[in-house]
């Protein structure tokens, strides 16, 4: 090297002088702008040859869109069915012999601190409501008696499953309860159902976030096979496997991006679709209830999640299809 | 800059591209690489590239043993050299400018620095004014030339040269070896391998490396009478 300084200082003006120093070389802020360069670059890329990026984007956004649906109305009802579970209340079915014992149970029971309220039902008025329910006023016309008994609806005050039950049977003894009916089996088959449901969201979120990884990661081993003779100039000049890998890392992430976008607005079209509805089942349990979708936070989230597995997706086929472009 | 030290390359075919090969050169030397074709050249230029590597033998560049060249430091060491291909390998997706940006974007430039390099090298080698054009729209000289300042942009202590001219005319031809003259001028070490013996033959004093069946047969002995 010696020998090439003292020739560079003689001609000093000739521009092709070998200098093994390069100067801001190797800097944070130079790699940041690299990183800048490239990130915009493969975004460009992916922007001219929009209808095909659009396409995968579309297939990434509807294979998130489907387990997002999914778990989102899973948390709303779950968030509903929480609120009825402390609701469930207790029907006292009474003996017709009880009759004139009824008002002042009642008023025991009212006064009862593990009890929110009792009400009382008589035969009449379930009757009364039966009909109006059912549509079945005419068939029960024709019946001689009233086959109803009365009934005393009990709300408690507790939560606790040992407490609860533990009133379950010291109602069960009072003269004149012919049965008692603790209106929690269907909370507890809703609960089955939505723990299923859970499982299978998980499992469909497992499964399409994969497909997500393995359709992207596809995508960018074409976009490596479409600039192989790039990749091989690149390589030959000097540069480093991150340096071959980052455009195509930059290129999952985008993809990732784009379908999380495009996965958010099919799930908000969908729960336009589905929000009615279900808003109007739930309505007919409860009178309080609105829908949540996801909100600026969540849809962040989702975007963020996607941008991670897009980057995932492109560094395995980084990994797999890289190396074997080698010049030869 | 360059040793050879018997150095012998075999294919997995069991076919001797190279065999005992030994020579070196200087700082600022240039030097044709000769013979027919697959008598070994590109070989040799592929094991300098580190694109191949030596069966058996010792290859220093640069003081550098390439034996012990980690496959982590090997695109630092290729970002030292500058390579010009027969065929130009230049990228049709990006500009002349850009072409030649590529090394030093790959070597982390500052966008300033970088773009005073670029146009020095353009200006270099006289297309200072197309550096907006895509190459594809350049004539084939005028694509070699680009290609030869991509490879000096990094300002590389080796220059290697495949067939350089190859596709040109004896006119364009003579045009690339005076621009390749002018480098080992200031210092550049420079090997062409070619074919062309009367480009090669006007160009009679530098020296001659002969290659013949993957033997060295003439110009392996140094020239240069100072020890280095």
């Amino acid at each position: 090297m010696a020998a090439s300084r003292e020739n560079a200082a003689r001609k000093p003006r000739q521009e092709a002088r070998p200098a093994a120093s390069a100067p801001h070389q190797g800097t944070f802020f130079a790699w940041l702008a690299q990183h800048q360069v490239v990130a915009v670059d493969s975004l460009l890329r992916l922007a001219a040859d929009w209808v095909s990026t659009l396409l995968t984007c579309a297939v990434i956004g509807i294979a998130l869109a489907l387990p997002l649906t999914l778990v989102l109305l899973l948390q709303n009802v779950q968030r509903y069915s929480g609120s009825v579970q402390h609701s469930g209340s207790l029907s006292l079915y009474m003996d017709e012999r009880a009759q004139p014992a009824l008002l002042s149970l009642v008023k025991q029971l009212q006064n009862d601190p593990a009890i929110a309220s009792a009400t009382l039902i008589s035969p009449e008025e379930a009757l009364a409501e039966f009909e109006r329910e059912s549509g079945l006023a005419e068939a029960l016309g024709g019946l001689d008696a009233n086959p109803l008994p009365p009934v005393i609806e009990v709300v408690p005050a507790i939560e606790d499953k040992a407490a609860l039950a533990e009133l379950l049977a010291s109602l069960k003894t009072r003269p004149g309860v012919a049965e008692v009916e603790f209106d929690q089996l269907w909370v507890e088959r809703l609960d089955a159902v939505l723990r299923f449901a859970e499982r299978l969201a998980l499992l469909l979120t497992v499964l399409l976030g994969s497909g997500v990884v393995l359709v992207i990661g596809n995508t960018v081993r074409l976009a490596i096979e479409n600039r192989r003779a790039e990749i091989v100039v690149v390589k030959l000049v000097g540069g480093t496997d991150a340096y071959v890998a980052r455009p195509f890392l930059y290129t999952g992430l985008w993809y990732g991006i784009g379908g999380a976008v495009i996965g958010c607005v099919l799930l908000q079209l969908g729960l336009l679709t589905l929000a009615g509805p279900l808003a109007q089942f739930i309505a007919s349990y409860d009178g309080d209830f609105r829908f949540a979708d996801l909100g600026f936070g969540g849809a962040f989230l989702v975007v963020a999640a996607a941008a991670g597995l897009g980057w995932l997706g492109a560094f395995v086929s980084v990994v797999q299809h890289l190396r074997s472009v080698e010049p030869r | 800059m360059i040793k050879f030290d018997n150095v012998s390359k075999r294919y997995p075919s069991g076919q001797e591209a190279l065999s005992q090969v030994s020579f070196e050169l200087d700082d600022g030397e240039l030097a044709f690489l000769t013979g027919h074709s697959g008598a070994g050249k590109s070989t040799l230029l592929k094991l300098i590239m580190q694109i191949e590597l030596p069966s058996s033998g010792q290859l220093f560049i640069n003081g550098q043993n390439l034996v012990k060249l980690s496959r982590q430091h090997l695109p630092y060491y290729r970002r030292s050299i500058g390579l010009v291909f027969q065929d130009h390998q230049l990228l049709f997706d990006r500009s002349v400018y850009d072409n030649v940006a590529l090394p030093l974007q790959i070597s982390g430039y500052e966008p300033r620095e970088a773009s005073r390099r670029v146009r020095a090298a353009l200006d270099k080698v006289g297309l200072l004014h197309k550096e907006a054009q895509n190459p594809i729209t350049l004539s084939t000289g005028e694509q070699q030339r680009v290609g030869i300042a991509r490879a000096v942009v990094n300002k590389p202590a080796l220059l290697l040269a495949d067939e350089p001219t190859g596709n040109l005319d004896p006119e364009l031809a003579a045009e690339v070896m005076g621009l390749f003259e002018q480098f080992s001028q200031v210092g550049v070490t420079v090997l062409i391998a070619s074919h062309d013996h009367n480009l090669i033959d006007k160009l009679h004093h530098h020296r001659r490396l002969r290659l013949e069946q993957g033997k060295l047969i003439s110009g392996g002995k140094r020239r240069s009478k100072d020890p280095h």
